[in-house]
């Protein structure tokens, strides 16, 4: 995953997660739902995701996992995006 | 345009049938809103008596409200984000006389005359528990140990026309609310859920507690479900009535700070306070009731009605 799709995520996050922890503070593997992430705000990270990528998560990645750490978000993304998931 | 009316199953639609045909629900020509026989409304006031009893012999405090909420508040409830289908608007007439007589006659034809009807300031009220939490918030700080509220069996209103008699678009939901520090919700709402599995075994239904989701609409609905079914935030008590599914009798609501930090309900030390909601369905119990043990409560067995009726 590059760099610059972990950054577009952290402003996701930052703009949509409603975290009671700093977004810059997070590891990629950190817990998001540890860091405060609610369920109603994590369908508006699921859609600011969709916006700022220009993909369509479809419905078996509508999951509580794929929204479960920035490397996570990050893997699906890439998978939808036809990049490798690892890297 | 009219909206697509759910069709019931052979067995609802048979149940359905005869409940008309015995005089139990009276017909009012919409699919899902039905008028109640006497005898139909003394099993149901008996079962609000009884929860009631239930809640107010464990501290609770009556409130009740109109079944209308202010639209406002359903606005900020987020109530439109997650069940646009189900929500019902308040609409009435704004113009001259010229429109009310154009509008008189369309309808006296029965055509469109929406175009004079403009939003008020109400909604029809979605659950039972909407106008608790602001009422609560604006008391202040609540008081150690938080509060435990009966709103009592009040009128609720859901979009979905049907002709399963068990699906109304406007029933009693009978709703209890506890507002307090995370753990005690937590627990209160789990005691209730097993409280509540036992009074409906009480009154010989076959009920089972099970893990369960709101019908939240579209594709953020069914993540939230996914949610909602993974933090087991909603519990439900299902009764086997007219087949092929159980019925949803009661549920069991676990908000966390949802409502707490909408209406800024405040803990003793300032914290934000947790909310938790159970709402039993008075018609469906009183349907459940009727298929269960037949359609005339005197020969019902003496253990249910000792449950119901316990001063004869």
């Amino acid at each position: 995953m590059s760099d610059h799709t972990i950054t577009q995520i952290r402003n996701v996050l930052a703009q949509h997660g409603r975290l009671s922890t700093n977004v810059e503070a997070l590891a990629p593997d950190d817990d998001l739902f540890a860091a405060g992430l609610s369920s109603h705000a994590s369908v508006n990270v699921m859609l600011a995701i969709e916006d700022a990528f220009d993909i369509e998560f479809p419905d078996s990645m509508l999951t509580r996992s794929v929204f479960s750490s920035i490397s996570a978000i990050a893997d699906a993304v890439g998978q939808l995006q036809g990049e490798p998931a690892a890297g | 345009m009219s909206p697509e009316v759910r069709q019931a199953s052979a067995d609802q639609a048979e149940f359905l049938a005869a409940l008309i045909e015995a005089g139990l629900l009276l017909e009012s020509g919409v699919p899902g809103v039905y008028g109640h026989s006497d005898t139909f409304e003394e099993i149901r006031e008996r079962l609000a008596e009884r929860l009631s009893a239930e809640a107010s012999s464990r501290g609770a405090e009556r409130l009740r409200f109109p079944p209308v909420l202010p639209r406002r508040q359903l606005e900020s409830s987020g109530y439109l984000a997650s069940f646009p289908h189900l929500a019902g608007s308040v609409y009435s007439f704004e113009g001259d006389e010229a429109d009310a007589r154009v509008q008189a006659d369309r309808a006296a034809a029965h055509e469109d005359w929406s175009e004079f009807q403009h939003p008020t300031e109400l909604t029809m009220m979605p659950a039972a528990c909407y106008p608790v939490y602001p009422a609560i918030a604006r008391r202040g700080r609540l008081p150690a140990g938080g509060v435990f509220v009966d709103a009592g069996g009040a009128w609720v209103f859901r979009h979905e026309p049907s002709h399963d008699p068990m699906r109304r678009q406007i029933f009693h939901q009978h709703e209890l609310v506890r507002i307090a520090e995370p753990d005690a919700v937590l627990e209160w709402r789990d005691e209730w859920a097993n409280r509540g599995l036992e009074l409906l075994r009480g009154f010989g239904l076959a009920a089972e507690l099970d893990v369960a989701n709101d019908p939240f609409f579209g594709r953020r609905g069914r993540m939230l479900a996914r949610n909602q079914q993974a933090e087991r935030l909603k519990l439900e008590l299902l009764v086997p009535i007219a087949g092929p599914e159980p019925t949803a009798c009661a549920s069991f609501n676990h908000h966390r700070d949802h409502f707490g930090s909408n209406y800024g309900i405040e803990l003793s030390d300032g914290s934000t306070a947790h909310t938790a909601c159970l709402g039993f369905g008075h018609e469906r119990i009183v349907l459940g009731l009727l298929r269960t043990h037949g359609f005339d409560p005197a020969t019902w067995p003496a253990a249910v009605r000792a449950e119901l009726w316990p001063d004869r």
